[in-house]
């Protein structure tokens, strides 16, 4: 049972092939990455195992504006002013990049422990009584004092480590996200540290999209029936098309313009408040519990620094892997040691940049272990 | 290579143990390290070493995630790029990474290295550890 557990970091490599025999082929991590995620582009692009609706959202977006750039657009160029494809076209472009950013970004996973790792935190918690357990322990619980709050600290057991303040587990991704707000189905991908801006700038851009559009269809009908007998004549007189057109994108706009807006208004209040959707919902800081002393310990409190450092603050690096090579475990006789590949290194500056399309990675470095100083960092910021 | 020479020894070493300095969290989520030091290494190197590498990895870590002009500027012009700068721009927080992992491989090998340990950049271990690993102490490199 030990050994299962201590093959979830590198599941594949403990099947080795004979020693003499060298490997045909690097395998890089996000391969054997532990988690419920899919890649593409060679580890450059990931999303979560269920890709949920994202093909529904982009299709969604993409028939309802491009039927507003067909048919409403022209009429209203010649009637009103050509800004109005220009300011579509600047939200639409918003909106596409932004959704496909956070679909595509790493939202902040930790990395499982290592092995050594995970020994060394099972010793420190280890049972003083030594239960000989059949069943799982207590949960293990550390607490911390952040600004005068006790927050209590869980211990994860898919990822054997100590989860940090705000970080979450995510059993659709079978991930620990930090500061974890929601998995959301919609743009297939958990929310969490590194692309909340990336989700709130697509709900933002989206709310002022569909409520653009919606406008736009509506004055066009009206513009349109102002000049035949009524809007009934005005769309006899039509073709089917522009009818059919009309009504879809009325249809979508209406019931998204009160769901985005509404959602965007709650995530504006969440950026306010320094507080995640998991927070809000657990009820964490709002005294639930009968507690007055209880407050939003991450809270700057002020509403304009709380903003500035959701929104503007620094990007953090991703800190999984996913480009590095994977050692093959062929100097064995340090095996319980992981053995670091300078190549992970390499990669990393690479996947370091948080976007959805990385650019091409250096030349791979032959896959040959050893425990060298990873000091090709420094030579690579050259070719980065 | 001669600043490698008490790295290479190191290569035939037999690793004894390891060591994990876990992150202190009692300042929020800004990536902090404890300074505590682990009894493990009390034969090997001087506290006060150890707590300062620890304390200017800490300060380097500050750097990065300080929220000052120079963040909001760069985060307000990736909103309006529609974040696409990012893929031509490194951003200031990688670029403190870089600092920092200069900064392992120097104190690795001016100090660590000829005492038999070796440090791990945190970035490696999703920066949750700095995971000291302690070698078995043969004559290795030059003291």
């Amino acid at each position: 049972m030990n050994n299962r557990e201590y093959q979830q970091i590198d599941p594949q490599a403990l099947a080795t092939p004979p020693p003499e025999h060298m490997p045909k082929r690097a395998r890089r991590r996000w391969e054997v990455f532990p988690g419920k995620n899919r890649f593409c582009c060679d580890g450059r692009v990931m999303v979560a195992r269920q890709g949920g609706v994202l093909p529904l959202t982009l299709a969604l977006i993409l028939i309802t504006s491009g039927l507003f750039f067909v048919f409403d657009c022209p009429f209203l160029v010649e009637h009103l002013t050509s800004c109005i494809p220009a300011i579509g076209g600047v939200l639409f472009v918003f909106v596409i990049i932004s959704l496909l950013q956070t679909s595509f970004t790493d939202p902040g996973i930790l990395p499982r422990a290592t092995p050594e790792e995970a020994a060394d935190i099972e010793k420190q918690i280890d049972n003083p009584t030594g239960s000989s357990s059949s069943y799982r322990p207590p949960p293990r619980t550390k607490e911390v004092v952040i600004n005068q709050q006790v927050v209590k600290l869980k211990y994860c057991f898919t990822c054997k480590i100590f989860r940090p303040p705000r970080t979450s587990h995510c059993s659709l991704c079978d991930n620990c996200v930090e500061r974890f707000d929601h998995h959301c189905p919609w743009v297939g991908n958990c929310v969490g540290k590194r692309n909340y801006r990336f989700f709130y700038t697509f709900i933002v851009s989206l709310s002022f999209l569909t409520a653009f559009i919606f406008g736009c269809v509506t004055t066009h009908l009206a513009l349109r029936s102002q000049g035949g007998n009524g809007l009934v004549f005005a769309l006899q007189a039509s073709p089917f098309s522009f009818t059919f057109s009309t009504a879809l994108e009325l249809v979508v706009c209406f019931f998204s313009v009160w769901s985005i807006l509404g959602l965007s208004g709650f995530h504006t209040y969440l950026v306010a408040a320094n507080l995640t959707t998991n927070e809000d919902i657990k009820g964490s800081w709002s005294g639930k519990s009968g507690n007055e002393d209880v407050g939003n310990p991450y809270s700057y409190n002020s509403i304009v620094k709380n903003c500035c450092s959701v929104l503007c603050g620094p990007m953090p690096p991703s800190l999984i892997d996913r480009r590095g090579f994977v050692p093959s475990d062929d100097s064995v006789q340090t095996s319980p040691v992981e053995i670091e590949l300078p190549a992970a290194k390499n990669n990393r500056n690479m996947v370091g940049r948080a976007v959805t399309s990385g650019r091409p990675p250096p030349p791979p470095p032959p896959p040959v272990v050893t425990l060298q100083q990873p000091d090709i960092s420094i030579q690579s910021h050259s070719t980065a | 290579m001669a600043e490698t020479h008490s790295l290479q020894d190191l290569r035939q070493a037999a690793v004894a143990s390891k060591v994990f300095v876990q992150r202190d969290y009692t300042s929020g989520t800004i990536c902090k390290f404890q300074t505590k030091f682990p009894a493990e290494l009390e034969s090997r190197i001087d506290k006060q070493q150890f707590e300062e590498t620890i304390q200017t990895l800490n300060n380097l870590y500050a750097e990065a995630e300080k929220l000052g002009g120079r963040s909001y500027l760069e985060g307000c012009l990736a909103c309006l790029t529609a974040y696409t700068i990012f893929l031509c721009m490194e951003t200031h927080y990688e670029k403190v990474l870089k600092k920092i992992a200069k900064y392992i491989q120097e104190q690795n090998e001016k100090i660590y290295a000829p005492l038999g340990l070796l440090l791990t950049d945190p970035i490696e271990r999703g920066l949750r550890v700095v995971e000291i690993t302690i070698f078995e102490d043969r004559s290795i490199g030059s003291r």
